[in-house]
């Protein structure tokens, strides 16, 4: 099933990231922090309260909230398991 | 002796950079400010490195052959820069950091690099290779890559990115000497960073196109040409205001800009990050050759299963905090505490003794004694508990565990207005105010970081445990723990109600947005965790022997004077009984209207642990005695009383120390006579809920 967004995705999925929304200093933010068009991205796991999340993505791992990854949309191709 | 070289140390947060910057400059380091704004500004002299032997990495330099001589650099400053992400223009730690390399031009910029996360930590070193500035790479944690049986060329990244790579583990003190040697030929020869052509296609024209409009003003305010047209590339309206652009030349880029958005399809933005990224990867491909394609579980992976578990992971933190505690407040904790009280108070005794045996004036002795040493001596006493507080937040940083504390913590602490950051000043809180309204400098938007410093003097601080074990004596059976647990979870309860009130009346709108790297777990080296430890005492001690000092003075003087100078036999004829008599009506609400308790709250503005003194004082007896609690049950009738002077010392204004600290960390005066006076409002509102309710309840 395809996932549009990184908030999206389930503990474990990847996505190969297709546009960075957000505004001003969000947008900026994630685009430094290397999440640009074309990058792979995999969800390890949601904080045990719900929110935020963590993803991988260039070897590290990053943690942001759900309503900013949800800017973040997904090509639609598949990428399958990590 | 004057100096020859700056060097300026850049780098990703979680990099090594503090590490890095122990090694390089040892004990030569001052603390201070960036000019204007509250973003931590360390500096230091370039300590002597010398050891003669070839360095452990041994992959010859384009730069230079290899070679570790007998040098004296102490005429060499480092500035620590803040460890950044980015020369974004959206946080003061960006823009600080940016300013100083092109205005201020450190003769060359060391960049210290995770080499076990090249990919990203790369980023912010693309960014600093456009600025021209001489420039040295520092590749840190290389014991880790080898570990893992991963190589890395630094000769090839040293040809992809056109600057000296050195290969150094910075906590082990390896290559420390090979990237000082090169640092120092690089100021010596002042070798310009040659620009790296890293646009292609629609990008590549729209950046020659901006170079070229904008090259003679940038080289008028004396910035690369290449540095100023990427940042305009990337919308950036700091460079648009410091080139002094007008608005048709702002139309012609934007122009320039928009064709190239529709011809590569992204953002502008966008379009320069993923250039840089791309760049970096194809780097990355010739210069790192891994053992394994597929990543496996790291270690890291293996303790987050455990401490960021759906089920465990809260239970996990607050066994972290509880042994923080215990370690703090606990046996251990007491234990140093106490000794070095008996050290501080034979001291002081031995003083006293001196004096007298001297025959000095009675008064001059009473001020020595009674005054300064025992109220600087107070202070003092207090010392080991906020070094043992910080020795353990400082593990808890360096291991990386804070980072996933904010992980944890961020939803809740989004409900009331705040992120996952103001955690870490919310639990030093707990330790002392002063440092913990500094450590809301993290924070990059001032809205966050003055709504995490109002919110901070609610969570108890240390100095009023004395306060609370004297009245669990006195009132509950000495149950110390009840007394505690009750105040400490008061205190955070009155801090959500505070919060959710300021953020709807001062506070409006979202806290920024909370992304931040969970660095990969590492064990804390004992030389960062001494050197906090140690920056802490230096910095308490020096405190306790200016402001509080001057402090002690003023109260030893309104308590030993009456209004006409006399000598007073009683504080109750002093200046301080006197002011004290006339405040002590406002507190009939709160049942302890008395002269003592107004007095003991006065003296508790210099230092909180200092109600219990003048409570002592007042009653003149000894503060552990039974002659103690009994005095304290005349100045309290009732145990609503004690509770409500207990709830009124919780949340009332912190120590003037503390407002110091709240008040540079706020940078306002205004903001911080209102907090002091809205906290000490809402301490008399509480502590009379809690009187009238217990009378009711018939405590």
């Amino acid at each position: 099933m395809a996932r549009e967004n990184i908030a999206q995705l389930e503990p474990g999925e990847s996505g190969i990231v297709d546009v960075v929304g957000g505004e001003g200093a969000l947008h900026r933010h994630l685009l430094d922090m290397g999440l640009t068009p074309g990058v792979k991205v995999t969800l390890i796991r949601t904080a045990p309260l719900g929110d935020p999340l963590e993803i991988h993505l260039r070897g590290y791992a990053l943690t942001l909230r759900k309503d900013d990854a949800a800017c973040i949309t997904l090509r639609d191709e598949e990428a399958g398991k990590a | 002796m004057s100096i020859r070289y700056t060097f300026a140390l850049a780098g990703n947060q979680n990099s090594g950079k503090t590490t890095l910057f122990n090694v390089l400059t040892g004990a030569n380091q001052h603390v201070g400010n960036w000019p204007g704004v509250t973003v931590e500004q360390k500096t230091g002299l370039l300590i002597h490195h010398h050891h003669g032997e070839d360095t452990h990495f041994g992959q010859p330099s384009l730069f230079g052959k290899r070679r570790a001589d007998k040098e004296e650099n102490r005429d060499v400053q480092i500035v620590d820069l803040p460890g950044i992400y980015s020369l974004s223009p959206y946080s003061m730690e960006e823009i600080v950091s940016r300013n100083f390399i092109t205005l201020e031009k450190p003769d060359v910029v060391i960049n210290i690099v995770d080499a076990t996360n090249l990919e990203r930590n790369l980023y912010l070193t693309m960014q600093l290779l456009q600025l021209g500035t001489p420039m040295v790479i520092a590749l840190n944690m290389m014991d880790e890559v080898r570990a893992h049986g991963d190589v890395i060329h630094t000769d090839i990244l040293e040809k992809e990115l056109g600057v000296p790579v050195v290969s150094i583990c910075a906590r082990k003190g390896e290559g420390i000497d090979e990237l000082v040697r090169l640092s120092v030929k690089a100021a010596e020869e002042k070798r310009k960073t040659p620009p790296l052509d890293i646009c292609t296609g629609a990008a590549h024209k729209a950046l020659h196109a901006i170079t070229h409009l904008a090259e003679p003003k940038a080289q008028a305010v004396g910035l690369s040409p290449r540095y100023a047209a990427t940042k305009l590339f990337e919308g950036d309206e700091p460079m648009q205001q410091l080139l002094g652009l007008s608005d048709d030349e702002l139309h012609v880029i934007d122009e320039i800009l928009v064709e190239a958005e529709t011809a590569v399809g992204m953002e502008r933005a966008a379009i320069m990050a993923d250039l840089r990224y791309q760049y970096i990867e194809r780097a990355l491909k010739k210069a790192v050759v891994r053992k394994s394609e597929t990543e496996g579980e790291s270690l890291s992976d293996r303790i987050d299963k455990v401490m960021a578990h759906p089920v465990l992971a809260i239970p996990m933190f607050l066994c972290a905090m509880l042994l923080v505690f215990w370690v703090t407040f606990g046996p251990i904790g007491t234990w140093v505490a106490d000794g070095f009280a008996a050290l501080v108070d034979s001291a002081i005794a031995a003083i006293g003794d001196g004096l007298a045996a001297a025959n000095v004036a009675y008064w001059l002795q009473d001020l020595m004694v009674n005054g300064v040493l025992t109220g600087v001596g107070s202070v003092l006493s207090f010392m080991p508990t906020i070094v043992i507080l910080f020795m353990c937040l400082s593990i808890l940083e360096d291991s990386g565990y804070m980072a996933r504390a904010a992980f944890l913590m961020d939803k809740p602490l989004r409900k009331i207005g705040l992120n996952g950051r103001s955690f870490i000043p919310m639990m030093m809180g707990f330790g002392c105010t002063v440092p913990a309204a500094m450590a809301a400098r993290s924070m990059s938007s001032r809205r966050d970081r003055r709504f995490t410093i109002l919110l901070t003097p609610f969570m108890s601080c240390g100095a009023k445990v004395p306060v609370y074990a004297l009245f669990a004596r006195a009132f509950f059976h000495d149950n110390l723990v009840m007394v505690m647990t009750a105040l400490y979870v008061g205190g955070i309860l009155v801090a959500i109600a505070a919060g959710a009130v300021m953020k709807h009346v001062l506070f409006h709108g979202d806290a920024a947005p909370f992304i931040m790297e969970l660095p990969a777990y590492r064990l804390p080296t004992p030389r960062n965790v001494l050197r906090t430890m140690w920056d802490k005492a230096k910095d308490f001690i020096q405190k306790a022997f200016t402001v509080i000092f001057l402090a002690t003075l003023a109260v030893w003087f309104l308590q030993s004077f009456t209004i006409r100078f006399d000598m007073a036999e009683t504080v109750q004829e002093s200046i301080l009984g006197g002011v004290a008599g006339f405040i002590a009506p406002i507190f009939a609400p709160c049942g302890f209207a008395s002269v003592e308790a107004a007095t003991a709250v006065l003296t508790g503005i210099m230092a909180k642990e200092s109600v219990v003194s003048t409570l002592a004082v007042l009653a003149g007896v000894d503060v552990e005695s039974t002659a103690m609690l009994n005095a304290l049950r005349g100045v309290f009738p009732s145990t609503a009383a004690a509770m409500a002077f207990l709830t009124f010392v919780l949340l009332y204004m912190p120590c003037i120390a503390a407002f110091a600290s709240i008040k540079r960390e706020l940078e306002s005066r205004r903001w911080a006579v209102l907090a002091v006076l809205g906290q000490t409002g809402l301490a008399w509102l509480c502590a009379t809920v809690v009187y009238q309710l217990g009378m009711l309840l018939g405590l």
